[in-house]
């Protein structure tokens, strides 16, 4: 059979390469539709398409509301983390806090007492008590 | 995509099936629209003149149902060819092939002879790719595959006939430089391009499968063959 290859510009100089080639195509697809036409094969159905669209739907509802109940989780789990430690933070300052102001009231009152049992060195100790605030110095 | 275990004659039988099925029904609905026209007249002579419509539309409808299945046996495979060389998707091309008859059955009635049958079938499968790929493209999520086969599985199809070894090997490269030039084509000019060079349709049936005028298919063809032959020569 000789093809119209030459159709738009019919008349002019035949392109024998390009006839085989398009003869050639026509006859492949020819013989896979025939062999994949007269080959048992599985039906597609038709009616699948309203299965699969409703799976779709469905799996996606589900991605989506997983994906939401998810964000939603990590957001509170988040805050509850940072309250936590807000609060261990509080509780560190006040640690410290506390333990400034005992430490004050301890030499407080050791500034007291030290104050109350001191006594007015005699002038007649004092070269005495030089030495020994000079030994202490070093 | 979902398999029946069914093999492909039955396949075929299913849509002849549903045909018959719905052509059945037909025929029963009238009778019994009739019947009741018949208790409601009451008088011997329009019941016996009802019988005899209702006879003559049910033969007729039997009459058109065999003339319907006639077509479907003698144009299926060329439907199918059709289908298969767009989309090279042996599945894809079953499905719309099926769904191509089953629309054609529907619409049978409107079928004026106009064109041919084939071409009027030619232009409801053409219709029904156009149809798919733009659902494809709004719903791609629903198929993330193709099942469409490269190009070289596709041109291995080549019968031997009485060629050597290489000259076979030859025209397979051939046959695939030309499956790499029409997958290149706009989805207009490898409709007219395949209805042209694999299924040889006239440029008039081409031009009212398309719905384009023969001005239009001749210049589509023209891009197709020109693009064709680029690309022959370029990978020669």
């Amino acid at each position: 059979m000789r093809l119209r290859t030459g159709l738009p510009d019919e008349g002019s100089e035949p392109d024998a390469k390009l006839e085989q080639a398009l003869k050639d195509f026509r006859s492949s697809i020819h013989a896979w539709s025939e062999a994949e036409y007269s080959r048992p094969h599985a039906a597609t159905a038709i009616h699948h398409t309203s299965w699969r669209l409703a799976a779709g739907w469905a799996l996606g509802c589900v991605l989506a509301a997983g994906s939401v109940t998810g964000g939603l989780y990590e957001r509170h789990h988040r805050q509850e983390v940072a309250k936590i430690a807000a609060a261990a933070e509080a509780a560190r300052q006040q640690k410290i806090a506390d333990e400034q102001s005992a430490r004050k009231d301890d030499e407080d009152l050791l500034a007291k007492v030290d104050n109350d049992v001191s006594r007015q060195v005699p002038s007649a100790m004092e070269p005495l008590a030089q030495m020994m605030a000079e030994d202490e110095a070093q | 995509m979902l398999k029946w275990g069914v093999p492909r004659r039955s396949w075929c039988e299913y849509t002849d099936r549903i045909i018959a099925g719905n052509q059945t029904a037909i025929v029963n609905s009238r009778r019994k629209q009739a019947s009741t026209r018949v208790m409601a007249a009451g008088t011997l002579m329009e019941a016996i003149t009802t019988a005899a419509a209702v006879e003559f539309a049910g033969r007729e409808m039997e009459a058109a149902a065999q003339e319907f299945s006639s077509v479907v046996q003698a144009h299926r495979p060329q439907i199918f060819r059709f289908l298969l060389a767009s989309t090279r998707d042996v599945d894809l091309a079953e499905t719309l092939t099926q769904e191509c008859f089953l629309k054609a059955h529907r619409n049978w009635d409107r079928f004026r002879g106009e064109s041919s049958a084939m071409t009027w079938l030619m232009r409801i499968a053409i219709n029904l790719e156009k149809d798919h790929w733009r659902n494809r493209r709004m719903q791609f999520w629903r198929h993330t595959r193709t099942n469409s086969v490269d190009l070289d599985e596709a041109s291995e199809w080549l019968p031997s006939g009485e060629r050597s070894a290489e000259q076979q090997m030859m025209a397979r490269e051939q046959v695939a430089h030309v499956w790499q030039a029409v997958e290149g084509l706009s989805a207009r000019q490898r409709t007219v391009f395949l209805l042209r060079y694999v299924e040889d349709r006239e440029l008039s049936e081409i031009a009212q499968a398309t719905g384009l005028s023969e001005g239009t298919v001749k210049a589509h063809l023209s891009r197709a063959l020109v693009k064709v032959r680029a690309e022959l020569k370029g990978k020669s």
